[in-house]
């Protein structure tokens, strides 16, 4: 929503010369939603999100689910746990991977079957360090329930 | 005399020999074994006495797999990290185990029975390969299921509904019933298949 306006403001500042940074810009890329069967009522996104200067993930929401939330997955004796984050940091310059080996988004109460092919939007608050929040639309493709990540130690080829 | 004992002997010698093939394991087999990458569970008495339904609603214990290589998991099908990964990962074994792949029975034990109906559980299960089997008790069931594999559980709020932490560990038995393999989550499907290779080459 925030996009173009933002842009234009970029615009504005480069014509009239000012060599700022600028507002801090957040760029999200390989986002994916894992497809459900149906009536299992959840799935994850994930995707990889890179912020121009520190800023961290405040919140997502999506059409699809009535609750969602970013959760971070953590190994202890090889139990799995689970559990909310207030956000995710995304320090300058570095792509923070949402993944199933990690942060990850979870789409809770699904209000419709998650198919291969299909898209979910999802829209990202992001908010940097002088606490100027960025909202970011993503549409995120359906990969196959039996996907694997993209990134992580698991794949291989 | 002497003869007779002799005969007798190397009779009773056959014997334990066709014993021995007939049950097709290797005579080591009941001690410890050497796996490159997960836990030896040979000494582990887990597991034995599970009692739940499959999805056409059958009852199924552990002898229902003997014969079989059944490599044993819990989880959640809401689950969106580790139980869909899991299942990937033992669909990839499969392929790498080639012509020995058939021998191997993935069995996904449910956590979570209030959600994950028959119906929702075979569509999960046979998304990652049609072999698989899913199976699901009373609550009840469950606990006494998880409690046989020493496996942790348990329900984390979040909104409105939950999520559930839990064991990640793959469970292998051997074609016998008897548990041997242990495999963490962080093990990738070749490491995986290697130390299958060595439970079958037991039993």
């Amino acid at each position: 929503m925030l996009r173009n306006p933002v842009k234009r403001t970029l615009a504005a500042l480069a014509l009239i010369g000012l060599a700022l940074p600028a507002m801090a810009e957040t760029t999200v890329s390989d986002a994916w939603a894992r497809a459900t069967v149906p009536h299992q009522k959840s799935s994850g996104a994930f995707m990889i999100l890179t912020a121009s200067t520190d800023s961290k993930l405040l919140s997502v929401a999506s059409p699809v689910a009535r609750t969602v939330q970013v959760h971070q997955m953590t190994m202890e004796n090889d139990v799995m746990k689970m559990g909310e984050v207030d956000s995710v940091p995304l320090p300058a310059g570095k792509a923070v991977s949402l993944d199933p080996n990690g942060y990850h988004v979870m789409l809770m109460d699904l209000n419709q079957q998650l198919k291969e092919g299909e898209q979910v939007p999802l829209t990202l608050v992001v908010e940097d360090a002088k606490g100027v929040k960025q909202s970011i639309e993503v549409k995120a493709p359906v990969r196959a329930l039996n996907a694997e990540a993209m990134s992580g130690h698991q794949h291989m080829h | 005399m002497t003869d007779l004992l002799t005969r007798r002997q190397v009779v009773a010698g056959i014997s334990l020999l066709g014993l021995g093939a007939l049950a097709g394991c290797d005579p080591r087999s009941g001690g410890a074994l050497d796996f490159k990458y997960g836990k030896d569970m040979s000494n582990k008495i887990l597991g034995r006495s599970f009692k739940l339904k499959d999805t056409q609603g059958n009852v199924r214990t552990l002898s229902s797999f003997w014969g079989s290589m059944p490599m044993v998991f819990f989880g959640f099908t809401q689950c969106p990290a580790v139980c869909p990964t899991t299942l990937a990962r033992a669909a990839q074994i499969k392929k790498l185990m080639g012509r020995d792949a058939g021998f191997l029975q993935v069995v996904f034990i449910s956590l979570d029975p209030e959600r994950d109906t028959p119906e929702v559980l075979d569509a999960y299960v046979k998304a990652f390969d049609p072999s698989f089997v899913a199976l699901s008790g009373t609550l009840e069931e469950t606990a006494a299921a998880a409690r046989e594999f020493g496996v942790f559980y348990e329900k984390v709020p979040a909104g409105d509904t939950y999520t559930i932490s839990h064991t990640s560990t793959s469970y292998v038995f051997d074609s016998r019933g008897q548990l041997r393999l242990g495999l963490s989550h962080s093990l990738n499907a070749k490491e995986c298949a290697e130390d299958l290779l060595t439970v079958m080459e037991v039993c």
